[in-house]
């Protein structure tokens, strides 16, 4: 196992009257791709905003590279070079396509060569360069929404259910463009409902369920073992085919 | 960016244009209904330089409210404070006020201005630390204490200048009209509009020219995902806060010099007017609230004269047709 990058050691997360997160320990490992699977409610969604510093953690602590982010202010979470890609996709949508991606290239302006190799992961991003990014359908959302997240080199991106509500086909086109990203240095945690997303991609896995992560282990090992896999998940991968 | 323009079809941003043409359509029907065209164009070129003062003080108040969903009742306090900042040189520059040279009293006025945004520059910066930083993300609270602070700076400005009204003459060149046709306009008016179209201008140009722009812009729609790419927004939204209190105090200059006078409620008085316009406009868009102040502004003037006893009402009526039109103002902010 690599060292980790992330750690996540006992962290409880409240979210109003609400007691989301229940003692979260999680590791993810330097390189690769962890998927972050469990029903609705499990919590996942508010351990990737724990871990932003959109919600705070009321105790625990998060370690990313040795450092104590568990009170950290977003902005500077993101400035040690983590990026979020929120269910919601957070696309400015009054801003074109080419202001999203200049926003999150913190750095200046953006790499031409990266630009290029962004551009040939999605290509429709091209088409609308120049148009508000309120008018892309579903799919270019998350497209862009990806691609902003990786316009600069990143340590690591959480990506929060990229393939909710879209069609077969642009999930095709997004399990590509994340094996591609995978085969840079960037370390991935994908949250996700789509087993077979998660299977084709993923290399360790981690099971939330009330709050708390109930396993831990390799994908392999979790495709493998479908009495693993009912009683973690209530579904099997194959029942999901 | 060329190899992107260099790759086939592209899909351009489209233009909204159906707001753009409301002021001239408005002006357009104005014009059989009053019948004189000199009438006309006085009432016209009026409503457009009270417009102009309106966005003035309102463009800051939408950019802090859209930013950081912040409800500020207190931005009234910022027009009266640059309002009466104005007696402070009208000593000093007596000479320059009433001297017939157009280039002192320009000068004069722009030391006005220029001591008017200072100090509600900082005034706001001490207005955003101390009353609106610990009631971030609360409403209700935001609304009471913002209440609450535009009527202590109300009362600190009878304490300080008591509480009678306060003439202040426009500088004498700046006086009396100039005649085109049968058509008379007040020089002052005039003066107003380049104003509000250099302000409009400037705006424009920081908001889509510059990375500060951008982040504001993006920070309107979506503050939480602009601080989840690494940006400080609240260091952002105190440079915005200081900044709309800055134009409020402007506008307090400009509106004084129009009315040639200093009344402790004006600030509180117009924040009617502002609310009125940033809700048409638009919660956090500047080109609304441009096109929200000139409708507004021409309405009162244009009802003013064809039918006074609907004059009152007529602000509240368009916001409603407005808003029946659409509900989130003129040019809405997407995720708002």
């Amino acid at each position: 196992m690599s060292e980790p990058l992330l750690t996540l050691s006992t962290v409880n997360t409240h979210v109003g009257p609400y007691h989301i997160l229940q003692g979260v320990d999680l590791t993810v490992p330097r390189g690769g791709l962890t998927a972050l699977l469990g029903r609705n409610g499990a919590g996942k969604t508010t351990t990737l905003r724990t871990i932003m510093g959109l919600w705070h953690a009321s105790s625990g602590t998060i370690s990313f590279e040795g450092n104590d982010i568990t009170a950290w202010a977003t902005p500077d979470v993101a400035q040690l070079g983590i990026a979020y890609v929120p269910e919601n996709m957070g696309i400015f949508g009054d801003l074109t396509v080419r202001e999203n991606l200049l926003l999150a290239a913190r750095e200046g302006d953006i790499d031409p060569s990266r630009l290029r190799w962004i551009l040939e992961l999605f290509p429709a991003l091209r088409k609308f360069w120049s148009a508000a990014a309120g008018v892309l359908s579903g799919g270019q959302k998350q497209m862009l929404s990806i691609a902003r997240a990786i316009i600069e080199r990143r340590k690591l991106i959480l990506i929060d259910e990229p393939t909710k509500g879209l069609a077969p086909s642009i999930i095709v086109s997004m399990t590509a463009a994340i094996k591609e990203l995978k085969c840079t240095d960037t370390t991935i945690l994908l949250v996700e409902q789509n087993f077979l997303f998660a299977r084709a991609l993923s290399d360790t896995v981690a099971v939330m369920d009330n709050g708390r992560v109930v396993h831990t282990g390799t994908m392999r090992a979790l495709a493998a073992d479908q009495s693993l896999q009912q009683r973690l998940l209530g579904l099997t991968l194959d029942s999901h085919q | 960016m060329s190899t992107i323009k260099d790759q086939g079809e592209i899909v351009d941003r489209p233009l909204d244009w159906q707001p753009l043409v409301l002021v001239p359509l408005l002006i357009f029907i104005a014009l059989p209904l009053i019948g004189s065209p000199s009438t006309w164009a006085t009432l016209t070129i009026a409503g457009l330089a009270m417009g102009m003062m309106i966005f003035i003080m309102a463009s800051g108040l939408t950019l802090v409210f859209g930013l950081m969903d912040v409800l500020n009742f207190g931005h009234g306090a910022f027009i009266s404070l640059g309002a009466y900042t104005t007696t402070l040189l009208l000593l000093p520059l007596s000479g320059w006020l009433v001297a017939e040279s157009l280039m002192l009293n320009f000068v004069a006025l722009l030391a006005m201005i220029a001591l008017a945004m200072l100090i509600t520059g900082i005034a706001g910066y001490f207005f955003e630390r101390v009353i609106i930083m610990p009631v971030y993300g609360r409403h209700l609270h935001q609304i009471l204490v913002t209440v609450g602070g535009l009527i202590v700076a109300q009362q600190i400005i009878i304490v300080l200048w008591g509480p009678i009204q306060i003439t202040l003459p426009l500088p004498t060149a700046l006086r009396g009209i100039i005649v085109f046709g049968d058509i008379a306009v007040e020089r002052y008016r005039l003066i107003v509009v380049v104003i509000g179209l250099t302000v409009f201008s400037s705006m424009l140009l920081v908001l889509h020219c510059t990375k500060i722009g951008l982040l504001i812009r993006a920070g309107v729609e979506n503050s939480e995902m602009v601080e989840a790419l690494g940006y400080h927004l609240r260091r952002l939204f105190i440079g915005v806060f200081v900044a709309g209190s800055a134009l409020a105090g402007l506008g307090g200059v400009m509106w004084a010099f129009y009315r040639e006078a200093l009344t402790p409620g004006m600030g509180l008085e117009l924040m009617v007017l502002v609310f009125i316009v940033v809700i048409i406009g638009g919660l956090g868009s500047v080109g609304g609230c441009l096109i929200g102040a000139l409708l507004v502004a021409l309405t009162a003037n244009y009802t003013g004269f064809l039918a006074p006893k609907l004059a009152l009402g007529s602000n509240i009526l368009l916001m409603i047709l407005i808003l029946l039109w659409r509900s989130r103002g003129l040019y809405s902010v997407t995720s708002r």
